[in-house]
């Protein structure tokens, strides 16, 4: 199988300051579950936000080839469109717009990009309706403006319930467990399960090992200090979990 | 708007290709020369048969107008204006006389099916009664007659004065006098033309009345005259929609709106305003100085305002309610956008005169390039007005960092039982914002565009349903190039 997602040599930094992504090595296949684990500040969430071009970030040597392609070349907007998807640590508010519409725009956008057809009102909501069940979030949501008034772990749902609409090829997961009750966690958990598919890749990034008792990775990585200092199955997460971060970062 | 339409209308390219209403009609006119003096509002008055009372109340406002100095105390940079070097009067030729649709000159027609402005069959299948006034004049009146079936007046001011002169009489000027201030009396001494809507007691008005401005001549301004007036019990929604041509030079316009509401009556006034608003220099565009004011004249009475305001190089305007009667209630919804060199000093005031009046603000302030936005409103509550309410909410939201917000909200309370709410806010489209819009595939315009709308959603809601799309459309459009 062709891989569906290259990082070679990564190296990276915010606009002007120091490199915080130092020398990152992965390639990822469809239909595969990758765990990315490491501590604070390691520089997790400045990995995903390179992966989906967010302004402000500068490679500054290496490259990354999606689906091959450099993904250098596309706007976060462009990169979305072809199937990235990133699940927000934070999911940002948008006041006066309703989550519904929103969705549909986001749909609509991603439909057009692969050629097919964007769907009405009604279409939609039929999606819409298949989608809910599938996950267990309640309608009222949906007629909320975009993560306004949302409780941490209704945020977090939105973004797998936008996923699941979505249907990317590459899903990023930002510490989508943080915050969670364990009953939000097993929501999170089930519904992500549910869209685990031989087409489509996840990457799970979390600095707990108990997200991973409710998805079971194919490959667990630890990032430290902007490098991946460790691969290995899920067996690692658990040594991890047992002996912390600490020795892997000084064998580094 | 159909794209097959054979024009002979030249697309001005002055540098902003995105005003898709800035054409030119070519068409013959009866011009006066530029210049104002007495001769200029005599020759208005004849030209359009008007009876002496009128003349000697347009000579009157004139001569007040002399008087006057123009207002300087909003927060607008104004080149000194040249009121010699406009011109007061510009019709369509065939535009005299007692006209049909079938008589209107086909130029016209066309100008307004490009505008989206149905005037034809097409305002039929619309279902919204147009009133079209071009430069100067009233060019037509669509629907009259299914109106006059229930009592019904619908027509340009100008048959208004001929055929409804004790109408005209009685509330002209009752509720903006000629004096109020130096627009208004310039208004009166020169209004050429305009709208007027009289809606019987006890009347629902079965559709939406609608007055589409177009400015067309060059250097002319456009100086007309709206008077509504909802009889007991009576309810009417009116639309206001307004074009121009993109030229270099600035133009003016100085509208005056005056509507009355009578016991139990209700007026939705809504307004989209998309005056040519110059090029991303501040070249060209128009001058905007309006006065709009409503009176609640009897118990229960409510009157509406909703303005969308993306248009014109300057706008200052503030859509007032004077609430007599008591329980009456005012309300004034408003988005003002302004980008590239636009400024906008808009707002309202509430005078509450009547017991348990109550009023409701809601402005949406929104800067962008280096326009300059400011909302001022004052709310007056009067000793008699016991019990008398306010809400006022007044946010404003930046895009970029060389525009600016102002907010300038005067309260002035002299009844102790009144009930004053003032709540504001200032915000920036964040980059969060847009990076989570475009990671969920959205182009740069469509995030801005939908953080935008978002933005402004109490108001849109309250416009009717084609007006809120078209507002949505202009919000955007008037935001090209203000991102990325
Ligand atoms: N906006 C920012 N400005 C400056 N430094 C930042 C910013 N965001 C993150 N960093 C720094 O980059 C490093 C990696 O952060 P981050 O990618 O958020 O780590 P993680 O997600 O693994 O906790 C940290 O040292 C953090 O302080
Ligand atoms: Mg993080």
């Amino acid at each position: 199988m062709t891989n569906l997602l290259e990082i070679h040599d990564l190296h990276a930094r915010i606009v002007g300051g120091r490199d915080i992504l130092k020398g990152i090595n992965l390639t990822i296949k469809a239909g595969e579950v990758h765990a990315i684990m490491g501590p604070n500040g390691a520089g997790k969430s400045t990995l995903s936000s390179v992966l989906a071009g967010k302004p402000g970030y500068e490679v500054t040597l290496g490259h990354v080839l999606y689906q091959g392609h450099e993904l250098a070349s596309l706007g976060p907007d462009e990169r979305a469109r072809q199937g990235i998807f990133l699940a927000f640590q934070y999911p940002v508010e948008i006041s006066g717009v309703n989550n519904m519409y929103f969705l549909r725009a986001a749909l609509n956008a991603v439909r057009k990009q692969r050629g097919e057809a964007e769907l009405d009102a009604a279409q939609f909501l039929k999606a819409v309706k298949a989608k809910l069940s599938l996950l267990d979030i309640s309608e009222d949501l949906l007629k909320r403006a975009v993560n306004v008034g949302f409780s941490g772990g209704e945020k977090k749902r939105n973004e797998i319930f936008q996923m699941a609409m979505l249907e990317p090829a590459l899903a990023i997961l930002d510490e989508t467990d943080s915050g969670l009750d364990i009953d939000a966690l097993r929501a999170v958990a089930n519904g992500v399960n549910r869209l685990r598919d031989p087409g489509r890749a996840i990457v799970m990034i979390t600095h707990y090992q108990r997200l991973l008792d409710y998805i079971e990775p194919d490959f667990v990585h630890v990032l430290s200090d902007g490098k991946i200092v460790a691969s290995g199955d899920k067996t690692l997460a658990m040594d991890l979990e047992e002996r912390g971060y600490a020795h892997l970062a000084s064998a580094a | 708007m159909s794209a097959t339409l054979d024009t002979v209308e030249t697309i001005l390219a002055a540098g902003e290709d995105n005003y898709k209403y800035g054409f030119v009609t070519d068409i013959d006119v009866d011009e006066l020369p530029p210049g104002l003096n007495e001769d200029t509002v005599r020759f208005i008055s004849a030209t359009k048969a008007e009876p002496a009372w009128l003349l000697e109340w347009r000579l009157k406002a004139f001569r007040r107008w002399q008087g006057m100095t123009a207002p300087d105390w909003a927060k607008l940079k104004i080149a000194p204006i040249d009121y010699q070097a406009s011109t007061y009067y510009s019709a369509p030729k065939a535009a005299s006389g007692p006209k049909s649709l079938d008589e209107i000159d086909p130029e016209l027609l066309k100008t307004y099916e490009k505008l989206g402005i149905p005037l034809g069959e097409r305002a039929a299948l619309a279902g919204i009664a147009v009133d079209a006034v071009f430069d100067s004049v009233s060019v037509a009146t669509t629907f009259k007659d299914t109106l006059a079936a229930q009592g019904i007046i619908f027509c340009s001011f100008g048959d208004a004065v001929r055929e409804h002169p004790e109408l005209v009489q009685k509330y002209l000027g009752s509720v903006v006098p000629p004096g109020d201030n130096f627009f208004s009396a310039l208004n009166s001494a020169v209004f050429s033309d305009g709208s007027f809507a009289y809606i019987p007691p006890g009347i629902r008005c079965p559709m939406e009345l609608s007055t589409y401005f177009r400015i067309n001549a060059a250097k002319s301004g456009q100086f007309e005259r709206t008077l509504l007036i909802a009889d007991k019990g009576a309810y009417v929604s009116y639309l206001e929609g307004c074009t121009a041509p993109q030229r270099d030079e600035n133009q003016l316009h100085a509208a005056v709106v005056e509507l009355v509401a009578q016991e139990d009556a209700e007026i939705k006034y809504s307004t989209v305003q998309n005056w040519y608003p110059g090029d991303a220099e501040g070249k060209g565009g128009i001058y905007n100085f309006v006065t709009k004011r409503g009176a609640c004249r009897g118990a229960n009475a409510k009157i509406a305002w909703t303005q969308v305001e993306t248009g014109s190089a300057i706008t200052w305007k503030y859509p007032s309610c004077i609430l007599e009667g008591e329980n009456s209630v005012g309300e004034f919804y408003s988005v003002a956008i302004t980008n590239h060199m636009q400024q906008a000093d808009t707002g309202t005031k509430m005078i509450h005169i009547g017991r348990n009046t109550r009023s409701t603000i809601i402005s949406k302030g929104i800067s962008a390039g280096r326009g300059q936005n400011t909302y001022r409103g004052a709310v007056k509550i009067l000793p008699g007005a016991e019990n008398a309410r306010n809400y006022t909410q007044c946010d404003s939201l930046l895009i970029g960092k060389t525009c600016g917000a102002h907010a300038i909200p005067y309260i002035d309370s002299r009844n102790p039982s009144a009930r004053v709410e003032h709540e504001a806010t200032a915000s920036k489209v964040s980059d969060e914002q847009m990076f989570y819009c475009q990671q969920r595939g959205l182009t740069q315009e469509d995030a801005l565009s939908l953080i935008v709308n978002g933005f402004c959603k109490e108001v849109l809601k309250e416009l009717p349903m084609e007006f809120a799309v078209e507002a949505q459309k202009l919000l955007a459009v008037s935001l090209e190039g203000s991102v990325g």
